[in-house]
């Protein structure tokens, strides 16, 4: 009884952990509350469920399996968290949000992502009135699915290709962070269009609003992930060995 | 990855994040991307209302304070851990 409690306790105090950290950025992208017709919203939330639901195993399996990866998990998110708060102005005259989703998504993988994404996403959408709850399955699938999707896809080959790494992790970010978006303005142009527009002069009309002012900072955000990468790649002990391994 | 050529990396950062206030000197910046796509939204569909609102909207200041203190945590916890991190490399390497 003593020994279930104990695991019951800490994986709650994980949990409590993974709810205070996540911030992922990914704000200015977002779709707010109700701007996403009713069917499109449920739409969106089917299609990330089954992301999320592979992801709670992958995560539940990680904190049982690798106790030590719990701390590098919680970094993650944190850096999510981190990113996710910060409206950073850009050259265009407006701001928006980095994402922090590549930095997680290369060291974890997608379906942890997935989880660490929604729970920032969910706080956001609470307590910000940032994003929202209806449409938080198609703002997950942007940044915790597609996002992670690039970010690892672009590193991976890169690496193949035998790119440096902080080049790989440069661009895996940047790219991730802007597919994200772009991914983003494809949803609103799938569910809004003018009648007689086809579906590409739409998504241009979302693209472009969102895409210069996301360039700049999607540049800073791959910054910022080599710099954070290599700042823990420093001081990498066991525990976080795994990125000697990536 | 070595850390001595990092740097340049540094210093575009230093120099991007306050660009914009140079290249736009009479900008106010009070616009997100959020907004800006309602704005898009309401150009090509006009007849279009949010079926639902946020349920608690913060007001300016307490917003402020969560996205403050959003930003505090979770540099709190990295910062914890590159702390822990480094203090344990230092302890391993004085072992040996």
């Amino acid at each position: 009884m003593a020994r279930l409690q104990t695991k019951f306790a800490k994986r709650l105090s994980f949990l409590c952990l993974l709810l205070i950290i996540p911030a992922v950025n990914s704000f200015g992208m977002h779709i707010a509350e109700g701007f996403l017709p009713p069917s499109w919203s449920i739409g969106w939330w089917v299609v990330f469920l089954p992301f999320f639901i592979l992801g709670l195993i992958a995560v539940s399996k990680k904190i049982k399996d690798e106790p030590t990866q719990r701390i590098l998990l919680a970094v993650v998110t944190a850096f999510t968290f981190v990113l996710s708060a910060l409206k950073l102005p850009s050259l265009t005259g407006s701001c928006s949000h980095l994402t922090g989703i590549a930095f997680g998504a290369i060291i974890f993988g997608l379906p942890t992502m997935a989880v660490a994404g929604f729970v920032v996403l969910l706080f956001q959408a609470l307590l910000l009135a940032h994003g929202g709850i209806t449409t938080l399955g198609a703002n997950a699938f942007s940044m915790a699915i597609i996002g992670s999707a690039i970010a690892i896809t672009v590193y991976k080959g890169l690496k193949m290709a035998k790119a440096p790494q902080w080049l790989s992790l440069f661009l895996a970010a940047t790219l991730s962070d802007l597919g994200t978006y772009a991914c983003t303005a494809g949803q609103l142009s799938l569910a809004f269009n003018s009648p007689g527009e086809s579906f590409w002069s739409t998504f241009i009309k979302f693209g472009t609003v969102l895409g210069y002012t996301q360039l700049p900072l999607a540049i800073i955000e791959g910054i910022a992930t080599v710099l954070i990468f290599n700042t823990f790649y420093k001081y990498s002990t066991s525990e976080l060995g795994i990125l000697k391994k990536i | 990855m070595k850390q001595k050529k990092l740097w340049p990396l540094v210093v575009l950062l230093a120099l991007l994040l306050p660009a914009p206030f140079l290249f736009n000197p009479q900008a106010t910046f009070d616009q997100g991307s959020d907004d800006q796509l309602i704005g898009v939204i309401e150009k090509i569909d006009p007849q279009y209302t949010p079926w639902t609102d946020n349920l608690w909207e913060a007001s300016g200041e307490i917003a402020t304070l969560l996205f403050s203190l959003q930003a505090a945590i979770g540099t709190g916890i990295i910062g914890y851990f590159i702390g822990l991190s480094k203090g344990k490399k230092t302890g391993l390497d004085q072992l040996q």
